[in-house]
């Protein structure tokens, strides 16, 4: 079935056809024909956000969140470079948006006309891929292999640019099903002979570990629910990275926490002295493996991901398969199972009594106060307030507050935990959360913030009171820049330039003069009745939740260290970190 | 199949065949990369060049099927073996690209660039041009009382060695086309 229609009423077909409900978006001129079509028409919901880069986060909490692409449409020039920072934070975190971006008409393209940026050259390096459309024949198919490449391989976002005069114009429209996917079709199935070798290790592994990622939450939650059976029967300790969390249950007895440069002692210990490393959709980014040179030295390294360039970029593995970690995982507990489910279970009951005698350090130990909250308890109380939820969600900023949460929160199931990790884009988590409660009206959403992490794009409070959205913005207010004040102590010789928060603002006039709730907790006794009352309120509410302005965030693995040179608590600060550490980032 | 008998997507040899990583020295590979020939797509390979810091001593592109509409990139970079396995990943997950093969690992291939060479002379200088240019069978495409431009087909040594030799008689101006290769046989 094709039909005549103008290019803005294919967006819209395209984007019904694709099973979109939710479009985040800001108009402007060179969007005009599109949002006109949006207004005639109910079946898709436009939410209109106050910031670009808050539409492109918030896409990225509702795609992040329900494992469905998100979607973001906005005007040229400024409207295109505004989102910039979301499709390169997605980029990196593997995030499947759309962005639908206007343009000045084909025959301006070139004239530096009004509010004429190179959307497709600036955006060609952040973006998974990008199009520029110049005929309106080709807008429909162009759309449905967008959403065709954010989602399949390893996800991304990606950018369709659209000429005001492409959305006027008539074409035929398309529907996905005639449409040519293209030759993208990633690998998504591992070689069995690799699968069936690495099988061969587990059996005879004395120290094994399973290191995870990000990649079992992209790969859908039957990955979760598979990597949970073959822990179950390997009994083998599993970690996390950040953008794992979930995956595996952190009441799971197997689960020995999240690693790296903030990960626990055990974890880093472990991966350090494990002789089997299996690597399932994560990456070896540099906060996992601090130096290099040192990293897990003595053992055997699978990786499984479906991106061949995440094998051998920064640690060399003896075993890559290439594939997608659901699809490899069903393989392995087949080829495992087939074998008679064996495991050196001697071995792996001695390498257990190490690793709980690493436990038993309790590196997230930390010294309370009843004078001034400390924001390692204000999130324990935190998870003990709202752990029992049937369907909480929880995004961050970027700073201290944001390890602290990985580290005190608990997840349970994947896609529940949105944050900003390889990028690390302070104004990620309030938008973020936005587009989770719209995916989610009914769910628990709470920001961990920092205050100044969640200044940078506090406008989206405006969106939440718009549209009803009940977000609890959750501050651990330290008055500081807590993550940049915390190196300048421990590598710059205690000279905190520029890392105050100064002239902050009233956070419960600023809740109130957005039209939400604002609450104030300075004392640990009313810690409690704050959460408490932020949880009960039915609407955007803001709590500035005070807290010991020069706590640091232990563990910490300092940078041009490896595993088991952590920090764990102040008096192991002293002279840590040389100056050949203080260039890395 | 396309003109050069590249299958899409079919090559045991792609990036998804991983070759051991280890080892620090640096080596030169050719690189053949079968695009779609589709506007920017030369921006993507030369940005992702820039953007990860690799080298690029020599590019050629050019449509090589008219039919299926794609072109090919020739690249000669330099790198560690695990800096050129990155190189091969990185290009083949661009969307557009249909096919890396790497040359130079791939079994024996030729390599042939094209260079245009103004020397302008007089007199003994003139003479002992273009008395070299016959020992390198370059051929005469222009020629005034006082100047030749020689065309010249070769390996990319050949091209310089011959640039060497004309520098002290009179060279002027040195046109390259970059290197195109293709594997030998079948
Ligand atoms: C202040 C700060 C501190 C941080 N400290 C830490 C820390 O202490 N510990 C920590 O872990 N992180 C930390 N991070 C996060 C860190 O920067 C990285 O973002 C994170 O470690 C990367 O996680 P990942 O390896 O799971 O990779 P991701 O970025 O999630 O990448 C996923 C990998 O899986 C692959 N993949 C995707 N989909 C599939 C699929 N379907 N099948 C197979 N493979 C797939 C991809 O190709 C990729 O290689 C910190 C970030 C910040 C901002
Ligand atoms: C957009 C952006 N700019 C700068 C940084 C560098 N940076 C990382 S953490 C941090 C401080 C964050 O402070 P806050 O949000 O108050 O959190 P805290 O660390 O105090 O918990 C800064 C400036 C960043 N990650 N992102």
């Amino acid at each position: 079935m094709s039909r005549r229609m103008t290019g803005a009423q294919m967006v819209i077909q395209a984007l019904k056809d694709q099973g979109v409900d939710t479009v985040f978006g800001y108009p402007g001129g060179a969007v005009l024909p599109i949002y006109d079509e949006i207004f005639q028409q109910n079946d898709i919901r436009h939410i209109l956000v106050r910031h670009e880069q808050g539409a492109t986060h918030a896409a990225e909490g509702y795609a992040r969140s329900t494992g469905k692409p998100g979607v973001v449409l906005v005007t040229s020039g400024p409207g295109a470079t505004n989102a910039v920072t979301g499709l390169t934070d997605a980029l990196m975190d593997s995030i499947p948006i759309i962005v639908l971006t206007g343009q000045v008409p084909t025959f301006m393209i070139g004239n530096d006309a009004f509010q004429e940026a190179d959307t497709v050259g600036i955006t060609r390096p952040c973006t998974k891929h990008n199009w520029l459309v110049k005929d309106t024949d080709r807008l429909a198919q162009t759309i449905h292999e967008a959403f065709h490449v954010a989602t399949n391989g390893r996800p991304g976002p990606v950018l369709v640019d659209i000429p005001k005069d492409v959305q006027f114009a008539k074409g035929t429209y398309i529907p996905p099903q005639k449409t040519s996917k293209g030759h993208y079709q990633p690998k998504v199935k591992g070689d069995l002979d690799k699968i069936t070798e690495l099988v061969e290790q587990m059996e005879k592994a004395q120290r094994p570990i399973f290191y995870t990622g990000g990649g079992v939450i992209n790969s859908g939650r039957s990955a979760s629910q598979t990597l949970r059976e073959l822990v179950k029967g390997t009994g083998f300790p599993i970690t996390s990275t950040l953008m794992g969390l979930g995956a595996y249950p952190a009441s799971g007895d197997k689960w020995i926490g999240m690693l790296g440069m903030h990960g626990t002692y055990e974890a880093n210990m472990a991966m350090h002295g494990c002789d089997l490393m299996i690597c399932v959709g994560a990456r070896f980014d540099d906060r996992i493996t601090g130096l290099v040179d040192a990293f897990s030295p003595g053992s055997y390294k699978a990786h499984i991901d479906i991106d061949p360039s995440s094998i051998n970029k920064v640690i060399h593995v003896d075993l890559p398969i290439i594939g997608d970690v659901g699809n490899v995982l069903n393989d392995m507990v087949k080829v495992w199972k087939s074998r008679g489910s064996k495991t050196n279970s001697a071995a792996v009951k001695k390498w257990w009594g190490q690793i709980e005698k690493w436990q038993a350090v309790d590196c997230l130990n930390y010294k309370n106060s009843d004078k001034v909250i400390k924001p390692q308890h204000a999130l324990q109380r935190l998870e003990a307030l709202t752990k029992d939820h049937p369907d909480r969600y929880i995004c961050t900023e970027v700073g201290q507050h944001q390890m602290w949460a990985a580290q005190y929160l608990g997840f349970e199931d994947p896609h529940r935990w949105m944050t900003s990790g390889g990028l690390g884009t302070m104004g990620y988590g309030l938008p973020a959360s936005v587009g989770v409660q719209v995916a989610h009206p009914d769910a628990l959403v709470i920001n961990v913030a920092g205050e100044a992490s969640w200044l940078m794009n506090m406008q989206e409070m405006g969106t939440a009171v718009q549209y009803r959205l009940p977000i609890k913005q959750f501050i651990l207010n330290n008055e500081r820049l807590g993550m940049v004040r915390q190196w300048q102590q421990l590598l710059h010789g205690e000279r905190y330039a520029h890392s105050w928060s100064e002239a902050l603002p009233d956070f419960v006039k600023l809740a109130e003069a957005f039209g939400g709730k604002g609450i104030l907790v300075k004392d640990p006794a009313d810690l409690d009745d704050a959460i408490k009352e932020m949880l009960e309120y039915d609407g955007p509410v803001i709590v500035d939740c005070v807290v010991e302005k020069h706590e640091n965030c232990f563990p910490m693995i300092p940078s041009g260290k490896a595993h088991n040179q952590m920090l764990l608590g102040e008096a192991s600060t002293e002279g840590a970190i040389d100056s050949e550490g203080a260039v890395m980032v | 199949m396309n003109a050069l008998k590249i299958s899409k997507g079919t090559s045991r040899k792609s990036a998804y065949n991983l070759r051991s990583t280890l080892g620090d020295t640096v080596e030169t590979h050719t690189i053949a990369v079968l695009v779609d020939n589709e506007a920017g797509v030369l921006a993507r390979v030369i940005g992702l060049f820039s953007g990860r810091g690799y080298n690029i001593e020599s590019l050629t592109v050019a449509e090589v099927d008219h039919v299926e509409n794609l072109s090919r990139i020739t690249i000669v970079t330099t790198g560690t073996p695990a800096v050129i396995e990155q190189i091969k990943a990185q290009l083949a997950r661009i969307v557009p690209v249909h096919d890396v093969h790497d040359l130079t690992v791939e079994g024996p291939s030729v390599e042939r660039e094209l260079a245009l060479i103004k020397v302008i002379g007089t007199g003994e200088k003139r003479v002992e041009a273009l008395r070299t240019s016959g020992v390198f069978r370059a051929n005469v495409v222009d020629s005034t009382l006082s100047s030749f431009v020689f065309e010249l087909t070769g390996t990319p040594e050949k091209i310089d060695a011959f640039v060497e030799l004309m520098r002290p008689l009179g060279l002027a101006d040195v046109a390259r086309t970059g290197v195109a290769a293709i594997a030998r046989g079948q």
